[in-house]
């Protein structure tokens, strides 16, 4: 393995990040996924470290894949639930914080609803900071997984047209990844109603779709969001029938894409409201995948940020 | 009691006064102002050669907390963060616990600014009961028990029906309704300006057109109604356009806008930082320039800080779970003369009127806001020259929470007269 040139303290969103960073993370990414596949999945790197999984929202897949990443690095990790109601009366995150900080932990991975909470942790907290989703703002690791998933069937990060479909204004894995396509240079296309997808995304260097079909058409990536219930009872869209027949992802819509695109999905999926069922477990899909890379980046992710360079990598 | 200031030029718009002028006060009024008054032996004397001599600065929007939110801020330490901002006037807003909407709670809140007798405070009660949008207050009562206007503030009034009641039912009381335009159905869980950096950091959004279809809605019933409506704290570029229309088919309306709303535009939460959370949002530079432009071509008649106490630990959170606000007596006119008047958008005159002659007139305050012998003397001194940095350590008020710390500039307040006495000296007491 090459030498660390990752400089970062924290990852609080793919906006902090440089495209040689992003590469950093993809690179040392590759290399774990070695591991993974190894017999005995575990290499001492973090070894001594102790993590904390900090989630105030529910979250099995990130959560998870986190522990399971920490583990595979020998480090200690320990979860730490919250729900948003005790969040409200009770302790305050700081407090919340700085109690787990008096316990010398390495890093805290954290999940909370409401955005610009990991980067408040970084005004007080001496730990490094990794940010496993926060309101609607980011969602780095997600967006990085990503990254790597395309990478992997398209050979390429760059020179693409990604296009996004769902509820973009309340998606964080959607802002992370418009970021950091916009880094690479890739065409972005976002697609959805006009209450979910505001123009002014466009200044993030997007295109704004409608039409589900103009918007993949020639796309390498295909994108689904999750749709939420509770949007339409705040009347974002009429109904959740009304939205499927106009968002979601068929074979004759996919078909507009190019023949090579692949179909993404950051989960839980609802089968037949974003995503017809037949194509969420087709040929193009490449959700499961996206599952497995979670563990490699976010290894990757904590290695860079605390990890010994160990010969067992190499 | 006499009080004498020598050699400060007197600003005063209300009687068309800028000239070096001496003033003789007796018994806590003005007695005489004349261009050379002669020493009088035993008589206290200010020498105010080189200051500026201001009618006492009124700020018409703040929020003291008592009764019921003393840690936050009290009659005693809001009056003292007031005259250390140069203010001899505040009027402070309904929402303490309980509301300010019966005569009880306006007569507790006067009877303690009488206690701490620093400065002059004026309550504005409540529209509606328990501010709830539904049921008159008590108006008449509460004008003979000293309120001198009436607003829900915070929580906007949402029926039209009730504020064309409260508009038409205050015109025999002669006194105004101070409106903070918020359509909450618009702006709902809201945290900051909707736009392209609402979006783009994923904080819930509050549209402009949130404020603006109130500013609408209030000049159209008032067209007709012709009662006193305030518009407080106006933040958008559109609302100051509704107001000037409206003053062109003589609606008779007023309005404000704050110092940080004129000095501090959207960017700034970018930081997550909740000292920038404030109601309305911070817009954009594009709607800052034209509050500037509002001031300046006299749409916008007064300035006031919307002085805002919260604990250190309330704002010490996630943005999305910190309460709105932010402080503004003691910073009003330093950054508003260092950034808007050294750089010549606006001259001091004007200043004047923006902080005592029209937040006066608009309070219906019929004796203060000018210099004038048989009027209350209540005066601000200003030393335009003297430098200043903004330090929590100088701050009389319990909070900290002012989004110009560490700013530095020129132009403090030198002492501050309240009736008569000096309630505030800089490097005094």
């Amino acid at each position: 393995m090459k030498e660390k040139t990752f400089r970062q303290d924290h990852l609080l969103g793919i906006e902090q990040l440089s495209v040689g960073d992003i590469e950093t993370i993809l690179e040392t990414a590759e290399a774990f996924i070695e591991v993974s596949s190894r017999d005995v999945k575990k290499v001492p790197a973090l070894k001594g470290k102790t993590v904390v999984n900090l989630f105030f929202e529910n979250s099995t897949r990130t959560r998870s894949s986190f522990e399971i990443a920490a583990k595979r690095l020998s480090a200690d990790l320990i979860n730490f639930n919250s729900s948003l109601s005790s969040l409200k009366k009770g302790e305050t995150l700081k407090d919340t914080v700085l109690t787990l900080e008096a316990m010398n932990p390495h890093i805290i991975v954290i999940r909370h609803p409401a955005s610009g909470s990991p980067h408040y942790l970084t005004t007080f907290a001496r730990s490094s900071i990794i940010n496993a989703g926060d309101g609607f703002h980011e969602h780095p690791t997600q967006a990085l997984l990503d990254a790597l998933t395309i990478q992997q069937r398209l050979k390429t990060l760059r020179g693409l047209k990604i296009a996004i479909v769902g509820d973009i204004l309340h998606s964080r894995v959607a802002r992370s990844n418009i970021l950091l396509h916009q880094k690479m240079g890739n065409e972005i296309a976002l697609i959805g109603p006009p209450s979910l997808v505001p123009r002014e995304f466009e200044k993030m260097g997007a295109t704004v779709y409608y039409d589900i079909r103009r918007g993949v058409k020639g796309a390498d990536v295909v994108m689904m969001l999750r749709v939420q219930e509770e949007r339409g009872a705040k009347n974002y869209f009429p109904s959740i029938r009304e939205y499927r027949n106009r968002f979601a992802i068929n074979r004759e819509i996919f078909a507009l894409a190019k023949k090579s695109a692949i179909l993404m999905h950051p989960g839980p999926i609802n089968r037949d409201v974003e995503i017809e069922t037949s194509m969420a477990d087709g040929e193009h899909s490449v959700i499961l995948q996206q599952v497995t890379n979670g563990i490699a980046v976010r290894m990757a992710v904590l290695y860079l940020l605390k990890g010994e360079i160990h010969e067992a990598l190499n | 009691m006499k009080l004498l200031i020598k050699n400060g030029r007197l600003i005063d718009p209300a009687g068309a006064v800028d000239r070096v002028m001496d003033i003789l006060i007796e018994n806590g009024k003005f007695k005489e102002i004349a261009p050379a008054i002669k020493k009088i032996s035993g008589c206290p004397t200010i020498d105010a050669k080189e200051l500026i001599v201001a009618p006492g600065f009124v700020d018409m929007h703040t929020h003291l907390r008592e009764p019921g939110q003393e840690n936050k801020e009290s009659i005693e330490s809001g009056s003292k963060a007031a005259v250390h901002g140069g203010f001899t006037s505040v009027a402070c807003m309904a929402n303490t616990e309980p509301v300010n909407d019966n005569r009880s709670v306006t007569e507790y809140i006067i009877a303690r600014a009488r206690q701490v007798g620093l400065v002059n405070i004026f309550p504005v009660a409540a529209v509606s009961r328990g501010q709830l949008g539904e049921n008159l207050v008590e108006m008449a009562d509460l004008v003979e028990g000293g309120a001198v206007a009436f607003s829900d503030d915070g929580r906007c009034v949402m029926k039209a029906d009730l504020i064309r009641k409260a508009l038409e039912y205050t015109k025999m009381l002669g006194v105004p309704i101070i409106e903070h335009p918020e359509d909450h159905s618009i702006s709902a869980e809201g945290q900051v300006n909707e736009g392209f950096i609402s979006y783009k950091y994923g904080l819930r959004g509050m549209l402009k057109a949130a404020e603006e279809v109130i500013v609408a809605r209030d000049l159209i019933l008032q067209e007709r109604i012709q009662s006193r409506l305030h518009l407080t704290h106006i933040s958008t570029a559109g609302s100051v356009e509704l107001i000037r229309n409206a003053r062109k088919t003589k609606t008779p309306v007023s309005a404000d806008a704050t110092p940080h709303h004129l000095l501090l535009n959207e960017e700034l939460i970018q930081s997550y930082n909740p000292v920038y959370k404030v109601k309305p949002p911070l817009r954009t530079e594009a709607d800052r320039l034209e509050l500037i432009r509002g001031l300046q071509d006299g749409t916008i008649d007064c300035i006031a800080s919307d002085h805002a106490p919260h604990t250190r630990d309330d704002k010490d959170k996630e943005f999305e779970f910190a309460p709105f606000g932010v402080i503004g007596m003691e910073t009003s006119f330093a950054v508003v003369f260092d950034r808007l008047v050294r750089t010549k958008l606006l001259t001091i005159n004007r200043l004047v009127e923006l902080f005592s002659t029209n937040p006066a007139r608009v309070l219906g305050l019929k004796d203060r806001g000018r210099v004038k012998p048989g009027y209350p003397a209540d005066l601000t001194i200003l030393n335009l020259k003297k430098r200043f940095k903004i330090e929590e350590k100088d701050f009389r008020s319990k909070a900290n929470n002012c989004p110009f710390l560490g700013w530095e500039g020129h132009g403090v307040v030198e002492h501050t007269i309240v009736a008569g006495n000096v309630v505030y000296s800089r490097g005094g007491k």
